[in-house]
């Protein structure tokens, strides 16, 4: 993955973990110190990946103020309950596959089974 | 050429049902799933190619008696606008069906290849953001979710395959060796193209038993080929080990009909699959 994702995910990071919204000097800050990616970057670097998180509904940003400030569109647990939805189809029977299955197999082959599950 | 276009219409409709109806569960398929693939492959393509090729015949059968002759009476038609010699309203009917079938499937293809192509680069994103790559391990990323998870997402310039937190709590160092290069496979052979012409095949015709069936069974031999590939590097234990635990978290992404994902796996399919490791 490019590293423009990468620091994506460390401004998104930054914006979860903010109680607040923050403005690009304030992340500017942030990512410079040694906790995070300690990067020196500059504003207009972050002010570019902050208008393309926002161009993907990822942030919100709060115009009334100079200079503007950024805050996380979602908590970060929604986005990764809709990766998780996406990623499983949103089926709850999913985890009864197994016990289905289970209920499907003749005895012959269920020991077949635990043959091949026991080996190496 | 009418005997032709007859004998490929029979080709289309024998292609098109009975084959498709018989064929999924075929043992030697899933001893050997790349010879199953590719007969897939030739069912599907052959099986449009004789339908379309049927209209055209037995629409130009009416005013020629050979192909070159057909194709300049079709040519005169479309520069001159002149109806051949001989041409009826149902020669009219069976070339605008072979047309409206064409643009149809390719159509069809089209749009699903641009839809997945828009879902995938959404996920990619949203990947990137929730995700981090897994050290000493390229192309790998962990998602830190309880859910016993991997897929690949691949893609034209870098694929990832994605891992969960959970799935490496449940798995030992060859399982998840064995889970790495069944998606690893899936990257390598492209199998995301193979998907997407049968899962635009099946929106063309949804029903038609050769779309329907040959999309669900394909993804299956999809699935035990990345399976074989993964059995050259571990044992047959550790891969069956491997495909029960992720099979109760989620093989590969569930998204939307038209996107180029895995379906879901059934339990008789699972079944198929840890039962030819024997």
């Amino acid at each position: 993955m490019n590293s423009l994702g990468e620091l994506e995910r460390s401004v998104m990071d930054l914006l979860w973990a903010s109680a607040e919204s923050l403005s690009a000097y304030d992340l500017q800050a942030a990512l410079a110190s040694p906790e995070s990616s300690g990067r020196e970057l500059a504003a207009t670097t972050i002010l570019t990946v902050l208008s393309r998180l926002e161009k993907k509904s990822y942030v919100v940003r709060e115009r009334d103020v100079r200079p503007h400030r950024y805050r996380a569109a979602s908590v970060r647990a929604e986005h990764m309950a809709d990766l998780m939805h996406e990623v499983l189809g949103g089926a709850n029977d999913r985890t009864a596959v197994l016990e289905r299955f289970v209920g499907q197999v003749s005895n012959e082959e269920a020991e077949t089974l635990r043959r091949i599950l026991a080996g190496r | 050429m009418v005997a032709a276009a007859i004998t490929l219409g029979v080709i289309a409709i024998l292609l098109a049902w009975p084959v498709p109806v018989i064929l999924p569960g075929a043992r030697w398929a899933y001893r050997r799933p790349a010879l199953g693939l590719l007969v897939w492959q030739l069912v599907a393509l052959i099986g449009g190619f004789s339908m379309i090729g049927s209209l055209v015949l037995l629409g130009a059968a009416t005013f020629a008696t050979d192909l070159p002759d057909a194709a300049t009476g079709m040519w005169r038609f479309v520069t001159h606008n002149e109806l051949p010699e001989g041409s009826s309203v149902w020669s009219l009917l069976a070339l605008s069906g072979a047309l409206f079938l064409t643009a149809h499937l390719l159509l069809n293809l089209l749009v699903t290849v641009v839809y997945a192509e828009r879902e995938r680069a959404r996920h990619s994103q949203l990947i990137t953001l929730l995700s981090e790559p897994i050290a000493g391990r390229p192309g790998t990323r962990l998602i830190d979710t309880p859910a016993p998870v991997a897929y690949c997402l691949p893609g034209a310039l870098t694929s990832i395959t994605v891992l969960s937190a959970g799935l490496l709590q449940l798995l030992d160092e060859e399982e998840l060796q064995a889970v790495i290069e069944h998606e690893r496979a899936h990257v390598r052979l492209r199998h995301d193209i193979v998907l997407i012409f049968f899962t635009a095949w099946k929106l063309s015709l949804p029903w038609l038993p050769t779309a329907r069936n040959a999309s669900r069974e394909v993804a299956l031999l999809l699935e035990m080929h990345a399976d074989d590939n993964a059995l050259v590097h571990v044992g047959r234990g550790s891969l069956a080990r491997a495909i029960t635990i992720v099979s109760e978290g989620g093989a590969l992404p569930q998204r939307s009909e038209l996107s180029s994902a895995m379906p879901e796996s059934t339990p008789k399919e699972l079944r198929a699959r840890l039962l030819r490791l024997a």
